[in-house]
């Protein structure tokens, strides 16, 4: 490794080339696969959340304990396993269902394996956040429990998961960054095999930096799309 | 008509079992407002949500129209729920919806389409004195206006009975007025039968024709207000209609001529009652104690005299004090005498 050889005039030259012609499709590759990935994620994560919750003993809709018990350890499971590794070891289950197991597409797999067990428990918080005494009150009403999920449960949690999913947005493009290691697309492959297989430190800190500038974007319009939904602040 | 047969409700909690609800037997007419009042902890929640089986009774039947809301299936019971309504302490809104949208809500549960819900609700909440924010979130409104909201939402569905837990717990008292002036019009107007669950004595006395007093999940006493609180048998309701009393009559010293002059509901601002005795009698009575209340502009409660002078004083003062209408005199040791009976 040589950083001093890494910022020349030429090396930076080499990568503002690189800005220019191969990030904007790296940006594209992270971008879709990251969304693509919260979006499987949360048609497999937000029922289970909802599960969770209301199938507890005291919930609005009890299951026997031990089918709970069962989604609560598989969801312990897979968060307990490193992502870099829950790749390798899934890799029989993504050729399967994309045909291989390269490249950005089969990516998708692995990252949405990852995160819909994360986006379940962020469900599960949302949702217990939601006050007791208005479930209650939808009980006295006559609503039955899928009723009460769809009326008042999500609706009533909405800023909570809109901030929850934020945060699985931008967990989940770290790990499309750690794909890049072994066989995904975008930011992360063009910043470990690019810049820091080839000691193209530049191209590996632009690499970093565009990705901390994604982050910041999708963040603070996360933050700020939860406060305007909010109607729980009073003068709006 | 609402009828709670042998109602019983245990409770296993890690600190052993609570009986909640002990064998309560009560009958409220179609048309009342039936108050339940007792202290904190005394079982007046659980036994309201026995009535819609919000919690299940561990003994005994509640029959709401002759029908007996524990046989019912889930969904039969849903049904139900929605001639039997609740309005709570907490107004317990939907905070992310508007207004309009949260009076909507059990309409649009009950299958009603959104165009005739959105009707329904605008015209309910012009009815509690709300037509203009019907866009506005709960947050924006006062407890008050939140609990006509939540009133408006009870009334959507056309129930035959409204359940008030605690409804104006969390109100000021001019709030608390008005919101109980709200509930009573619509006793009257639509002729819904009203339960309220309080501890606030001053809710009975304001809204309710009968009541019933709950202590450590058993009712003490029951029947008609004017009635329970001219005459309270049971401690517990002495100690709700004269809170600051109890206890304290003991403190008098032995001795002496003393009465007590009862008011069941006589007219308290007609005359000054002690003023006028020692003018026409020369009888000079000093005040003891006093609890009173007055309802509807008629006093409840006692007044503790002593009167100096003879035996025959003390007769004259009591045939002079029982001449007024409504008044009853007790010689204090017979009174006392009584109570050691009960």
């Amino acid at each position: 490794m040589n950083f001093a050889n890494a910022f020349t005039p030429e090396r930076l030259q080499e990568a503002w080339n690189c800005l220019l012609n191969e990030f904007p499709f790296a940006v594209w590759e992270t971008v879709y696969s990251t969304l693509l990935a919260t979006l499987f994620a949360i048609i497999i994560g937000l029922p289970l959340g909802i599960i969770l919750v209301t199938g507890e003993k005291k919930g609005i809709r009890p299951l026997p304990s031990p089918v709970l018990s069962f989604l609560n350890v598989l969801i312990n499971l897979l968060r307990s396993i490193p992502f870099i590794i829950l790749m390798v070891m899934i890799i029989p289950l993504t050729r399967v269902i994309i045909g291989t197991s390269l490249g950005t597409v089969a990516s998708i797999v692995p990252l949405t394996v990852a995160a819909f067990p994360f986006i379940a428990r962020l469900v599960e918080s949302s949702l217990r956040e939601v006050n007791p005494n208005i479930i209650e009150t939808a009980q006295s009403m006559g609503a039955s429990p899928l009723q009460i999920v769809v009326h008042v449960m999500l609706p009533e949690s909405v800023p909570s998961l809109v901030t929850n999913i934020t945060l699985a947005i931008t967990t989940i493009m770290g790990y499309t960054a750690m794909s890049g290691a072994v066989g995904g697309g975008g930011l992360g492959k063009l910043a470990l095999a690019y810049g820091y297989q080839r000691y193209r430190y530049a191209v590996l800190y632009l690499a970093v930096i565009v990705l901390v500038i994604i982050t910041q974007i999708i963040q603070s319009f996360g933050t700020w799309l939860a406060a305007k939904l909010d109607k729980r602040l009073k003068n709006k | 008509m609402i009828e709670l047969k042998n109602l019983s409700k245990h409770f296993e909690t890690s600190d052993g079992a609570v009986d909640a609800l002990r064998n309560i037997n009560l009958t409220i007419q179609d048309g009342d407002i039936y108050g339940i009042i007792g202290m904190s902890g005394a079982g007046k929640s659980t036994l309201v949500r026995c009535i819609n089986m919000l919690e299940r009774p561990t003994e005994g039947d509640v029959l709401v129209n002759g029908r007996n809301m524990g046989a019912m299936s889930e969904k039969e019971l849903r049904e139900m729920r929605r001639k039997i309504t609740m309005i709570f302490q907490g107004f317990n809104l939907l905070m992310q919806r508007t207004c309009l949208k949260n009076v909507m809500l059990p309409l649009r549960l009950s299958g009603v389409d959104a165009k005739t819900a959105e009707k329904k609700a605008r015209e309910l909440l012009a009815l509690v004195d709300l037509p203009d924010k019907a866009n506005s979130y709960p947050a924006q409104l006062s407890g008050g206006q939140q609990q006509r909201v939540a009133i408006a939402r009870a009334l959507a569905t056309e129930p035959d009975l409204l359940l008030c837990d605690e409804a104006t717990s969390a109100l000021d008292p001019k709030t608390t007025h008005a919101i109980l002036q709200l509930i009573r019009s619509i006793n009257e107007k639509m002729g819904i039968t009203v339960i309220v669950i309080t501890h606030q004595m001053s809710v009975v006395q304001e809204v309710c024709k009968h009541v019933a007093i709950l202590e450590n999940g058993s009712v003490v006493e029951e029947g008609e207000v004017a009635e329970v609180f001219s005459n309270p048998r049971a401690n517990a309701t002495r100690n709700l209609i004269y809170p600051e009393s109890s206890g304290n009559d003991s403190v008098f010293p032995e001795g002496g001529q003393r009465i007590r002059v009862i008011f069941n509901g006589a007219i308290a601002s007609r005359e000054p009652l002690i003023a006028k005795m020692a003018m026409d009698c020369g009888i000079l009575a000093s005040i003891l104690g006093a609890s009173t209340r007055s309802v509807s502009d008629r006093a409840y409660g006692y007044m503790l005299l002593d009167i100096p002078g003879t035996p025959e004083d003390l007769a004259r003062a009591i045939s002079y004090l029982s001449q007024t209408p409504d008044i009853t005199v007790q010689v204090e040791a017979e009174y006392a005498a009584k109570e050691a009976d009960a």
